[in-house]
């Protein structure tokens, strides 16, 4: 093995001595190459083209594989002589194989660099390769092209699109391709006929793309005329309500319709540039601490014809006003135009309304999140009227449960299904020991409850923090849960969140079922209203709190898996959620289920319509989310579902 | 009255002999006025604690006397010291953009002035334009009355609205706890017009004394902290000590029945909430120019939740406890996450105090409360007091 | 138990010495280098790989002697993330400990808090971190990338290279991406995107609910404009934000994502199959093929441990710690003012290839890579400029345009050079 690698070596270094590796007539792809030689190694995606061209020109059989050597990274450079080959890495080797010929070799991967085409550059040769892929046997090759044709929709690439339709088998595939056909024809086709027809047949697609059709066409520029022009007029501005005046006229100013404005800079700069013996224009310049006076300056000085006159804004709103500010379409024939605004406001409608849809999805998905985190909370705090600050440790002593249980299950299924009872396990168990140990003892003494339970909280975080490290963990759900459930470009929501909800509703149906239908139910709400009264009827309130606490607790670590999935595993995740439990059960109304989903519900929603009114700033939906629960409490101490009756005091 | 207030605490004298005797001794070993033997790093840190343990007196008042654990009395702390900061910071800031703009041949406007304070101080965070909440930035005078102002307004309104409802215990706990929250997430905001997530920072540079030496400036600093607490000590001491404080306490024991004797329990429990945000206010104005720094992250609720440690350790319902609460655990903890403490080698592995003192501190919070609920000053007590 | 007890060990104590026998003892007192990194608190988990690369260093420099004949001695202490304590810390360092420079601090709020002390003190501190620059201080030298060696090529990269016409600037709310993104406003528009087409959303530290922002790019895409985001999104706070993009299975080629705080580290809590393709933008790369980085990471890993990864600051660290040692060679000294002066123009080789160079306005000039995540979680450095030289006042937004740093000729951080005057001495903070 070693020998032969030895000879290859050997033959290589011959075939370097003898200048040029490769013959002009035997490598007519290799000679085209090396014409473009430092465009290959580094394209450019606006300068690429010229390769592309060439090599389309070729006609050459053997470029459609390097072309896909090309995009993905398969082809290396020998350092040496700039030769290209294909390639594939193999530890500190490169197995080559010669671009032309299909010769293969061996080398050292040292003389070698590899050609790492950007991810602009592997776009514009994916458009390249459409026309050979497009009625390639290969599906996948099919259905690449047709990708690379829906990024970068080109004029040119209709007809090959509209002759590949008829011959397509694959069904799917088909769709897809005449919804493509049909996008081009809107913004390409030859007869405006055609073009309307294609663009009424949008008015039903809210799809991303379809909107990017209509919105291309619509198209405008902005200008400024001293008369309307005899453009495709989409809308006249009226300066002072449709743009600002001082932007009017700044238009005006680059049309070269009027002069320059005079900002304070640069009155200030000509005043300082006239400074005679201590003053300017015979004022003082100790007097100029105002801009009143800086102005008469200035006034003085264009009088005397030292400076460019002072444009005054009366001027300048005058001017805007004499000016026609104008929208205008690119497209220049009006009656597609007006098809296009028509179908795109249609569409418009429908997309509104399902992003509206699509809010409600992310705030019943939020909801879900905040419905789990509280839950296991709303028992404890609710049923025991016990404070548990380390409730959100909880939560995370079951999100690092699932990660210790990935490092030793690599099956993600596998290890998710093992990690759930298993952290239900370990929380419950930690739940049964802090009630034993503290919380047994606090029952007379809420507020101390609280304070002990905050002690046992930062003690977790930081034990955390000791054997996990602060860096985040990675919890990786199975690849089932892996995307989005898609019902339109616009509504979809990820496979995890949707297992989140699902795993909440089995959550809420589990603990009415527990707190409704068994013994143990019904003794924690005796024990719940009464204590005492339960007691004597022969309940032992100290097992039946103790199960609970261990119940709410299981049910956190069950919470915490469910949150690393979708989010992370850091040992501050409890923390973040802890305050948000609070309120959700605080909110919604202490010792009842129903109580606890609605406060998720409240809050889920509250959030996600916060945030639709202010998009670009998520710290003030949450600010002003828990402003408002506050003022909530106030007017409503017991919550959304008050408990009547004794029970609801504290 | 003034006698027998007094006459019934002597621990207030004794606590005014040992604060002096400090204060006394740490001026004589400072660098500023004394042999220089306890560094500006400490003094500074001593001042700290000197505000720490004002604000602790305070939380212990409406928690200890009164049994509102309030989870949110950084926020007044808070408060009071982005009051101060604003001034600290424009002041400073005017006085460079003076100096900068002295040599220019034409005087500059008011608005030119403003704007360059404005692009001084928001620069930092992207913007330039000065937010309506400085609009008395450029007064000492009125700064000052935002740092009792602020405080006691957001305590008053708060409170009013909060005992109005009637909410109580845990309940209230939490809602103080979303006020603190909301107000620090309000305030991480850079729209919030107090520079978001930085804060106002170099607060220890105080304007008009550029020249005074840190040594000296938080030599004063410190000096004046000693006085505010001794101050603050005797006014919470002398309120709790008359009828107020009996029906304070009285609250603290059983609202309903302090009710039902005829007392507006609401107006009780919003004199004390609102009295103490404002000494937390003072304290946070005093705190922040030795910090040199405040930030939003200084009244997030785990702070608040601290000082209620702070309280619980030192001994809840005596004022003294809560200052040796606060003094002993805010240095012990700086002593063991400074790598003051010494590592403990177990062979097979090591406790490194920086990673572990919280784990101590959790637990031994926990052993506090389950076992000693009287905390350090209930020792205090066992000792002093003949057994009854 | 944590992998790093090695040295875990020596965090804690104070004062830690790296003794070695091959020094000459011509001094009576080892010259004390500040290591000022949070060691615990939040900011634990970046700032302990910096302390960990100090004391690798000055272990290496001591095994080549130390410095002007002298051993070099850490002093470590522990800010905890906790920003009024970096200043604590740092008055500390320089007049308890008497350091002759610090290395240290990551976020901007800790360097804003430690800035009045180090200049009030006249000491030396070495900023090792990506920041968003308006700001120059006498008394730092700042070894990471300002806003136009980071955010300015990235964004030209998506210009010209991905043909990005929309963007949306998406980050965590605190000072780095406000002002990064306030430029990058700015310079977009100056480079013919309309305020329409750029989208700016800012988000809690660690958020985790990301699915509508996800959703709001998207539909950015709705008037068939190429999008691109960039992201200045912090911490864990990504793993929410690439879990979700992959859920929404947004590929690279139909939205590419371009982080400039997502490194090596931070990809290590991510299953990053579904993100290949994406960017980030950086000053190094740990898969950057040079000698000089092959043996700086099997010096690090031989150090600190064989899964440990390398990333930008280190580099940083690395940079500067080594033109310290040269400046205080060249002056014989370790005084601050005579290694100031002697820092200007000081070259060293990047780890990256080509060389760094100590500018008057206390930045380098240090070449601007873009890489693509990989599968394994590491960069695949698909671009790699000249060297930029770092710029303190950003050209982009007119306040600031005026303004220039020049610390050698000039004697001034913060120099107005339309009124020639030094508006002032001292740095904002």
């Amino acid at each position: 093995m070693h020998a032969i690698r030895e000879a290859v070596l050997l033959l290589s270094l011959l075939c370097l001595s003898v200048m040029p590796a490769y013959a002009q007539s035997d490598a007519p792809l290799q000679t085209i190459l090396q014409t473009h030689a430092d465009e290959v190694a580094k394209p450019g995606r606006r300068s690429v083209s010229v390769v592309l061209d060439d090599l389309d020109a070729s006609g050459l059989p053997n470029v459609l594989p390097f072309l896909e050597a090309w995009q993905e990274k398969r082809i290396w450079q020998r350092e040496a002589d700039g030769v290209f080959f294909l390639a594939e890495e193999d530890d500190d080797d490169l197995n080559l194989r010669d671009i032309d010929t299909g010769a293969e070799d061996t080398a050292l991967k040292d003389g070698f660099s590899q050609v790492k085409p950007n991810g602009g550059v592997r776009r514009v040769i994916a458009t390249a390769l459409v026309k050979f892929q497009l009625t390639d046997p290969d599906l996948d090759r099919r259905s690449t092209a047709v990708a690379a044709i829906a990024r970068r929709p080109d004029a040119n690439q209709l007809e090959p699109l509209l002759a590949s339709v008829d011959r397509e088998v694959d069904a799917a595939l088909k769709a897809r391709k005449v919804q493509l056909a049909n996008f081009l024809s809107a913004r390409f086709a030859d007869s405006t006929e055609d073009r309307i027809a294609a663009i009424e047949s949008l008015s039903s697609d809210t799809s991303i793309e379809a909107r990017a059709v209509l919105n291309q066409i619509l198209e405008t520029t902005s200008g400024v005329a001293a008369e309307r022009p005899d453009v495709n007029i989409a809308r006249i501005l009226t300066p002072g309500t449709d743009l600002s005046v001082a932007d009017a006229y700044a238009q005006l100013v680059d049309a070269e319709l009027a002069p320059a404005a005079t900002p304070s800079t640069v009155i200030r700069a000509a005043l300082e540039a006239n400074i005679t013996n201590g003053s300017v224009a015979g004022i003082p310049t100790a007097e100029l601490d105002n801009d009143a006076a800086r102005e008469r300056a200035y006034a003085a000085l264009a009088t005397d014809g030292l400076v460019p006159p002072l444009v005054t804004s009366s001027e300048q709103s005058k001017a805007a006003d004499a000016a026609v500010f104008y929208e205008a379409y690119k497209e220049k024939d009006a009656a597609i135009t007006d098809v296009a605004a028509r179908v795109l406001e249609e569409v418009e409608a429908r997309v509104a309304f399902a992003q509206t849809v699509d809010l409600g999805l992310d705030a019943l998905s939020l909801a879900s999140i905040y419905f789990l985190a509280a839950i296991g909370l709303a028992i404890t705090f609710g049923v025991m009227g016990v404070i548990n600050m380390a409730h959100g440790e909880f939560i995370m002593m079951g999100a690092y449960t699932g990660y210790v249980i990935q490092l030793f299950v690599p099956d993600y299924t596998l290890s998710i299904l093992i990690a759930l009872p298993t952290a239900f396990a370990i929380t419950f168990a930690a739940g049964v020991t802090m009630e034993r140990l503290v919380i047994r003892h606090l029952y007379h003494r809420p507020l101390e409850t609280l304070l002990a339970t905050f002690g046992i909280s930062i003690a977790l975080q930081q034990l955390a923090k000791n054997i996990f490290g602060t860096q985040a963990r990675p919890l990786t759900s199975p690849a089932w849960l892996d995307g989005a459930w898609v019902i339109s470009d616009v509504i979809q929501i990820s496979y995890i969140r949707i297992a989140i909800f699902v795993l909440a509703l089995i959550f809420l149906v589990l603990i009415l079922y527990v707190l409704k239908r068994t013994r143990l139910g019904l003794e924690v709400r005796a024990v719940t209203q009464n204590p005492g009264m339960a007691a004597s009827m022969g309940i032992n309130p100290d097992k039946i709190n103790m199960l609970t606490f261990g119940l709410g607790s299981g049910i956190a670590g069950i919470a915490g898996v469910a949150i690393g999935l979708y989010a992370k595993v850091t040992s501050e995740m409890g923390a973040d959620y802890i305050v948000q439990s609070f309120m959700t059960v605080v909110v919604g109304g202490v010792g009842n289920v129903w109580g606890t989903l609605a406060g998720a519900s409240l809050i889920g929603f509250l959030q996600k319509g916060i945030e639709w009114f202010n998009p670009s700033n998520t710290l003030a939906a949450q600010t002003y989310m828990v402003l408002f629960i506050i003022l909530f409490i106030q007017f409503r101490p017991k919550g959304i579902v008050a408990l009547k009756g004794r029970a609801a005091a504290d | 009255m003034h006698k027998s207030f007094i006459f019934h605490n002597p621990s207030v004298l004794w606590f005014l002999l040992a604060l002096a005797l400090f204060t006394m001794a740490v001026t004589v070993l400072s660098e500023a006025f004394g042999v220089g033997l306890v560094s500006t790093s400490f003094v500074k840190t001593l001042g700290k604690t000197l505000c720490l343990c004002l604000i602790a007196i305070a939380m212990d008042v409406v928690w200890g006397y009164c049994g509102i654990l309030s989870l949110g009395h950084f926020a007044f702390f808070g408060t009071g010291g982005y009051a101060i900061g604003m001034w600290l910071m424009y002041a400073r800031t005017e006085g460079i953009v003076a100096a900068s703009l002295e040599g220019q041949a034409i005087p500059p406007t008011p608005q030119e002035i403003s704007d360059a304070i404005g692009t001084q101080i928001f620069g930092v965070v992207g913007s330039s334009e000065f937010p309506a909440i400085w609009a008395f930035a450029d007064s000492l005078v009125l700064q000052l009355l935002m740092v009792v102002l602020v405080p006691g307004l957001l305590a008053l309104v708060f409170g009013w609205l909060a005992f109005r409802s009637r909410v109580t215990g845990v309940y209230l706990s939490i809602l103080t706890q979303a006020m603190t929250l909301a107000l620090s997430l309000y305030l991480f905001q850079n729209d919030s017009g107090l520079r978001g997530n930085n804060g106002l920072s170099g607060l220890q540079n105080i304007p008009g004394f550029e020249d005074t030496s840190q040594a000296t400036i938080s030599m004063v600093f410190f000096l004046v902290s000693a006085i505010a607490l001794a101050a603050g000590y005797v006014l919470f001491a002398w309120v709790m000590s008359g009828k107020m404080g009996s029906v304070v306490q009285g609250i603290r024991d059983n609202e309903a029945r302090v009710r039902f004797l005829g007392y507006h329990v609401e107006s009780y429990k919003l004199f004390v909430f609102t009295l103490t945000a404002v000494i937390a206010g003072i304290a946070g104005a005093l705190y922040y120019p030795q910090a040199g720094i405040i930030n939003p992250a200084e009244i997030a609720p785990i702070a608040s939740i601290y000082l209620a440690v702070w309280v619980a350790i030192g001994g809840r319902g005596r004022l003294y406890g809560a200052v040796i609460g606060a003094a002993f655990v805010s240095l012990l903890s700086s002593w063991f996450t400074g790598g003051g403490a010494p590592a403990i080698n177990l062979g097979f592995y090591t406790i490194q105090w920086t990673d572990w003192w919280l784990v101590l501190l959790g637990v031994s919070f926990v052993c506090v409360t389950l076992f000693f609920p009287k905390g350090i000053g209930g020792l205090f007590d066992y000792l002093v007091r003949k057994p009854s | 138990m944590k992998l790093t007890t090695k040295f875990s060990a020596l965090a804690a104590a104070a004062l830690v010495t790296t003794s070695s026998a091959a020094i000459a003892q011509s001094c009576a007192e080892p010259i004390k280098v500040g290591v000022l990194h949070s060691l615990s608190g939040t900011m634990a988990i970046s700032e302990t790989t910096l302390k960990d690369t100090m004391l690798m260093l000055i272990e290496q420099q001591n095994a080549k002697g130390g410095l002007l004949g002298c051993e070099l001695e850490a002093v470590v202490v522990d800010p905890a993330s906790d920003w009024p304590l970096f200043a604590e810390k740092a008055r500390e360092l320089l007049t308890v400990h008497e350091v002759d420079v610090i290395f240290g601090n990551w976020t901007s709020v800790s360097r804003k808090s430690v800035l009045p002390v180090i200049e009030e003190l006249n000491g030396l501190l070495f900023y090792p971190v990506q920041y968003e620059g308006e700001e120059s201080s006498k008394n730092v030298f700042y070894t990471g990338a300002a806003p136009n060696q980071q955010a300015i090529p990235a964004v030209d990269y998506f210009l010209e290279e991905l043909g990005v016409e929309k963007f949306a600037l998406l980050g965590t709310d605190y000072v780095y991406p406000r002002t990064t993104n306030n430029i990058l406003e700015q310079y977009l528009q100056d480079n013919g995107i309309a305020a329409d087409d750029i989208f700016v959303n800012y988000t809690p530290f660690g958020h985790s609910d990301w699915a509508t922002i996800v959703a709001d790019v998207v539909a950015l895409g709705e008037d068939g404009k190429q999008v691109g985001v960039i992201s200045t999104i912090n911490g864990d706070a990504n793993i929410g934000f690439y879990k979700e993009l992959a859920a929404a299975g947004i590929s690279a080629d139909d939205i590419p994502v371009v982080a400039f705080s997502v490194g090596e580290e931070e990809l290590s809590g991510l299953d990053t199959s579904n993100l290949v393709g994406h960017l980030a933008a950086w000053n190094y790369f740990q898969s950057a093929e040079t000698e000089a980085n092959t043996d700086f990471i099997a010096a690090w890993k031989d150090f600190a441990g064989a899964e440990r990864v390398t990333n930008d600051p280190m580099e940083a660290h690395y940079i500067g710690f080594n033109m310290w040692v040269n400046a205080a060679t060249a002056a014989e000294t370790t005084d601050v003012d005579a290694v100031r002066a002697a820092m200007y123009g000081q070259e060293f080789p990047n780890l990256t290839g080509g060389t760094a160079v100590m500018l008057p306005n206390h930045h380098l000039a240090k070449p601007v890579l873009i890489g693509e995540i990989t599968e394994d979680g590491q960069f695949d450095i698909i671009s790699q400029t000249k060297e930029v030289n770092g710029d303190a006042w950003t050209d982009f937004l007119p306040e600031s345009a005026v303004l220039t740093s020049d610390w050698k000729d000039l004697g001034c951080g913060m120099y107005n050079t339309e009124t020639k005057t030094c508006v002032q001495l001292t740095s904002n903070y």
